[in-house]
């Protein structure tokens, strides 16, 4: 027995909206400069505060006794500096990943790969340095 | 008239005795005291947004976590545990150089009578974790060089970056562990360090995929700061 057009339609459209939007998805993960989600805000606010700082400038509240200080995520020049896929790397995989201080964990356990993609874009629109590398 | 007021009054307190029995249990402190700010069960949403709403750490595994006569001590004088609260990111202002906590937010934690100390840790003592959480036996006893542990606590592994070890020195995000040797349970220590996300998925502490002797290790020099850096 063939299947008829409707059943075909019917099976292909929910498999290419999911398609479509994990296209939408991959665009908003690698948003260009001032495009942020708000869970990355949270995710930032949950996480990078600690050290990085309610400013997002390098003092959080745990960088008083840090022997090597977080980076300043609102400064351009050493932020744009470093390309995404680094800055997605040391966050999932933490500093050593990429010959930096021990003292940057990796998040790969509370943040899958998506969440990190946003983040990335969260920091370019902190340091207002997009880099598209 | 005397004979119905003494009525009345045998009335209310035969009213009054069997609730105030109940307050006075364990479980009736549990339910009257602690529950507003700490979940005795193991919550049904475990999403990032109860981790922010919630007003203290959870308490459904405290059998498995905590030691007793710390609990009873602790209950009746409880000093912070966290320096900058739960969550810490809800606690914290900028300040000259770096973030400071903003003490006006900590509201400090309640204290309970010796009797009700005594039976609300009995109460969370039996409120154990499931196994494969705190998996008993994981913490072998062993003994650590304290200075081989703290250079692996500070240095090598970045854990003074956010816990103190020594009052007043190290991060603030998370728990003082200068108490922990008389406060937690070695095999939860192991667990906890082992993966934080089993606990809370959310939660601010990383995993740092540490081997098993660095485990072992660790949990030891966390064990011993109490009888050492502590006092």
């Amino acid at each position: 027995m063939k299947p008829n057009i409707r059943q075909l339609v019917s099976a292909f459209f929910p498999a290419g909206l999911l398609l479509a939007s994990a296209f939408v998805a991959a665009g908003n993960a690698a948003a260009a400069d001032g495009q942020y989600s708000k869970q990355a805000v949270r995710n930032y606010d949950t996480y990078c505060v600690q050290c990085h700082g309610i400013n997002r400038n390098g003092r959080g509240i745990n960088s008083r006794d840090m022997s090597v200080q977080p980076r300043d995520h609102s400064d351009a020049k050493g932020m744009g500096d470093i390309p995404d896929e680094e800055v997605f790397r040391v966050i999932k995989e933490g500093g050593l990943a990429v010959n930096k201080s021990v003292l940057m964990p990796a998040w790969g356990n509370v943040m899958n790969d998506d969440e990190i993609k946003e983040l990335v874009a969260y920091l370019r629109h902190v340091c207002n340095c997009g880099k598209s590398n | 008239m005397m004979k119905l007021s003494a009525l009345a009054a045998l009335g209310l307190s035969l009213v009054a005795c069997p609730a105030l029995a109940a307050e006075n249990t364990g479980a009736g402190i549990l339910k009257s005291q602690c529950v507003s700010c700490h979940a005795i069960a193991k919550p049904e949403s475990t999403g990032l947004d109860r981790l922010w709403e919630r007003k203290g750490p959870d308490l459904y595994y405290a059998g498995s976590k905590f030691n007793k006569p710390w609990l009873e001590k602790w209950l009746q004088d409880p000093p912070r545990i966290r320096p900058a609260g739960e969550l810490y990111a809800k606690h914290v202002k900028g300040g000259d150089k770096e973030d400071v906590v903003d003490e006006t937010t900590l509201v400090p934690h309640m204290k309970l009578s010796k009797a009700d100390a005594a039976a609300a840790a009995q109460e969370l003592m039996a409120l154990t974790a499931p196994p494969d959480l705190v998996t008993k036996g994981a913490f072998k006893g062993e003994k650590v060089s304290m200075s081989m542990g703290g250079m692996f606590f500070g240095k090598l592994r970045g854990c003074g970056a956010c816990h103190m070890a020594k009052p007043g020195t190290g991060g603030s995000s998370g728990s003082e562990l200068y108490t922990a040797g008389e406060r937690l349970q070695g095999d939860y220590i192991y667990s906890y360090i082992k993966n934080p996300q089993k606990f809370d998925p959310h939660i601010w502490m990383p995993t740092l995929n540490l081997a098993e002797p660095d485990l072992q290790r660790l949990t030891g020099y966390i064990l011993q700061l109490n009888a050492t850096e502590g006092k």
